[in-house]
């Protein structure tokens, strides 16, 4: 399978993608990884006129642990995020999640930019960036802003980033006290999306009580969202099985469920029950 | 529309003009004749494709040969010389002898994007357990072999590459 033809640009810096980019026009579109992209266009499912290509610019890859939070650029690979000691020390779930990304080869080429701006509804890494209260960085030729995780997956594969922006990092804030945080992935057995996928992050106050409660929720429903009404029931409750079977209820009051070939919407509304008290009790432990 | 490309590939210098929605694999197969790397599904799931992008295995079939550009490539043919020449058993990668050694294949369609994937994971592994060869090779679906004699070849060269294996009991149920 081959997509259809269209123009190529390989970008040495921001400067020079915006440049093409505005050469290219509207639909031109930025190639990162390309494992969202470039199937999408074999089954020409997408036929962009245009491609940037991103991954030469400078500066956009790696991690650092800065005392405003752990910050990734947006061109690393899930399989460096899946390994980093400075992610798993930080924020173990997310190198989990990282690592339970499709599968080796996938996790080599594929990039955390291009999994949140393409904001697949059964992506794993949109649960954990709303979870972990993410901030994006967006540049675009006017200029640079921050965009609270919570404000960025916006529709079924619609992101708040307009057409010219592009996506350069990713800051997780770093955890202070008794905090704990779990990936629980139930993956399409074909081809290892999650069918539904819940990140959970649980702090705990000095009387053993929720503390705060963070919950998002993938695969469920047309894109990713926070199961707000779990997390509100549980803040000053003990974190006992009771309280979270009960309150996890509520997972999926947040969405539209989807239904499909292979999960009806009463199996996904189960699944994002049940994975949510796995994900939160995982998170709770985490902390001892 | 045309584009440039100064690659290596198997450590020689390689500069084509191709069509920018060339993908990597038929870049390899049909420009430069290294038909060892496979197509099997096209659409990103099975692996006969699997190559090495700067010594990462990646899937050629969703790749564009435009991206390889000043990047390093290395396909099954160039394989053996990714490891010091004491390592080879009769001038073959270790994976490669494993695969012989212990019936790794069948019909063979699988096999060279399964030895790039297991040679990469040898690459950057000190000690692995059968469990996480199994799972080193998810992306490579094989319709022959039932998979055991690949884990029993990735093992064998494991070995003889110093990286130790544990046996877990599970993993041969
Ligand atoms: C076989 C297979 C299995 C997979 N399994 C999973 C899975 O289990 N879980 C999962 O979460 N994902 C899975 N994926 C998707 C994978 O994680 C992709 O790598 C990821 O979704 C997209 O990242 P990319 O770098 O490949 O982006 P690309 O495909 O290059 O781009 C995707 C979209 O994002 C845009 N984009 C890319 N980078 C930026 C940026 N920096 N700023 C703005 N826009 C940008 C592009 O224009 C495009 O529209 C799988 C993919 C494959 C092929
Ligand atoms: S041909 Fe590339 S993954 Fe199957
Ligand atoms: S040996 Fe035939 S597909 Fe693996």
């Amino acid at each position: 399978m081959i997509p259809a033809a269209f123009d190529y640009y390989r970008a040495k810096s921001i400067q020079e993608a915006f440049f093409a980019k505005q050469q290219a026009g509207a639909d031109a579109k930025w190639i990162a990884g390309g494992h969202s992209l470039l199937p999408m266009m074999k089954l020409r499912l997408a036929t962009p006129p245009a491609l940037i290509d991103i991954n030469e610019i400078d500066g956009l890859s790696g991690i650092r642990l800065q005392a405003d939070g752990l910050v990734i650029g947006a061109l690393t690979h899930h399989a460096e995020i899946a390994h980093s000691e400075e992610v798993v020390r930080t924020w173990p779930l997310l190198a989990q999640a990282a690592g339970l990304i499709g599968d080796r080869q996938v996790r080599n080429r594929g990039t955390i930019g291009g999994n949140l701006a393409h904001a697949d509804p059964a992506s794993d890494l949109p649960a954990v960036a709303l979870a972990l209260e993410a901030t994006l960085v967006a540049e675009g030729p006017s200029g640079r802003r921050e965009i609270p995780a919570s404000e960025f997956f916006v529709g079924p594969m619609t992101t708040a980033l307009s057409d010219d922006e592009l996506l350069t990092q990713v800051r997780f804030p770093v955890p202070s006290g008794k905090v704990g945080s779990f990936y629980c992935k139930y993956p399409h057995p074909a081809s290892g999306y999650a069918v539904v996928g819940v990140a959970a992050v649980a702090q705990l106050g000095p009387d053993g009580k929720f503390q705060a409660v963070r919950v998002g929720v993938t695969g469920v429903g047309m894109w990713a969202y926070r199961a707000e009404t779990t997390e509100k029931e549980l803040v000053g409750k003990l974190p006992t099985q009771e309280n979270i079977a009960s309150a996890a209820q509520h997972a999926v009051d947040e969405t539209d469920v989807s239904q499909d070939l292979f999960a009806s919407e009463q199996y996904r509304t189960h699944l994002a029950a049940l994975y949510t008290v796995k994900a939160l009790q995982a998170a709770v432990q985490a902390i001892q | 529309m045309g584009v440039t490309v100064h690659t290596r590939v198997n450590g020689q210098p390689i500069e084509r003009e191709i069509e920018a929605r060339q993908l990597l694999v038929y870049f390899l197969r049909d420009e430069l004749g290294l038909t060892g790397t496979h197509v099997g599904c096209d659409t990103s799931q099975c692996g006969a494709c699997t190559v090495w992008l700067d010594g990462r295995a990646v899937k050629s079939c969703t790749v564009l040969a435009a991206q390889v550009d000043e990047h390093e490539v290395t396909t099954v043919e160039g394989l053996a010389e990714t490891v010091p020449e004491a390592q080879r058993i009769e001038g073959l990668h270790p994976v490669q002898a494993g695969f012989w050694e212990k019936h790794g294949l069948q019909c063979g369609f699988c096999t060279p994007g399964m030895m790039m994937t297991a040679a990469e994971l040898l690459a950057n592994s000190e000690r692995l357990s059968q469990q996480e060869i199994r799972e080193a090779l998810e992306g490579n679906i094989c319709r022959c072999t039932g998979y055991q004699d690949i884990v029993d070849a990735v093992a064998f060269a494991a070995e003889k590459m110093g990286v130790s294996v544990e046996r877990d009991v599970t993993a041969s149920i």
